[in-house]
């Protein structure tokens, strides 16, 4: 079977047993989740390339300690936590929490919305990233953070429960909540959102 | 309002490391050596 198609299980046992090409793989078919779910926590690429480092030396020193691995548990899940440690450390080290929404590089509402080039719509576009943003804002932690990483990071709620802690009925109720809010927000203050 | 489910994926394609810190992760990997004696760990990195 080749390697690619093995599951997470047996490849991190491959590594630990000592085959280099396992992580390889390992790490080509996680990245983009994994460096996603980083950038839409700091924002800053330069940051998220180090802390994505940081967290794949603490899964190699972990592993090559055979000090743990579950395998219960999903691997995604467990690298997922440890770079969840590691931007909260480095925010706590910063003494100050914030999530960047829109970026000169990077708009997640570019995603939603048309990408037409006809100017009209583009200014419609603008107008309602801006609300969108602002009524994001105005949502609970907990569920503004699975709204992020499910449409940020492109988590499943299983992936999205085993980082935070909770169930997964939980998490969908969290999500139910803010979309629900989301709406009561728009209705509210009478927000325009054009389809 | 639109719904605000979408079954496109939302991160850009190119939210990827760079290959330079694939590159790098790696070679720790290769490098890294873990020796235990007794109760005590130490970390050997090979040049």
């Amino acid at each position: 079977m080749a390697k690619t198609q093995l599951p997470d299980a047996i490849l991190v046992n491959n590594y630990i047993a000592g085959d280099e090409n396992s992580l390889a793989v390992l790490v080509e078919r996680h990245q983009s989740k994994i460096y996603g779910y980083i950038y839409s926590k700091v924002s800053d690429r330069d940051l998220t390339e180090d802390i994505f480092q940081e967290t794949f030396f603490k899964v190699i020193h972990t592993l090559k300690s055979k000090k743990f691995y579950n395998e219960e548990g999903k691997f995604l899940s467990w690298v997922l936590r440890i770079s969840n440690n590691l931007i909260v450390d480095k925010f706590r080290n910063d003494k100050k929490m914030y999530m960047k929404r829109d970026t000169e590089e990077f708009s997640i509402f570019s995603a939603i919305t048309d990408n037409s080039p006809n100017i009209e719509k583009e200014l419609i576009k603008k107008q309602v990233d801006i609300d969108l943003k602002n009524i994001i804002q105005r949502l609970p932690q907990d569920q503004k953070e699975v709204l992020m990483m499910r449409y940020y990071s492109d988590m499943s709620f299983k992936e999205i429960a085993d980082i935070t802690g909770v169930s997964v009925n939980t998490t969908l109720g969290r999500m139910r909540y803010a979309i629900t809010n989301l709406r009561k927000v728009i209705e509210k203050n009478q927000i325009y959102l054009p389809s | 309002m639109a719904k605000l489910y979408s079954k496109r994926k939302l991160v850009p394609k190119e939210m990827l490391p760079k290959k330079e810190t694939l590159r790098l992760i790696l070679q720790y990997s290769r490098a890294l050596n873990i020796v235990k004696v007794g109760n005590l760990s130490f970390d050997i990195i090979a040049n």
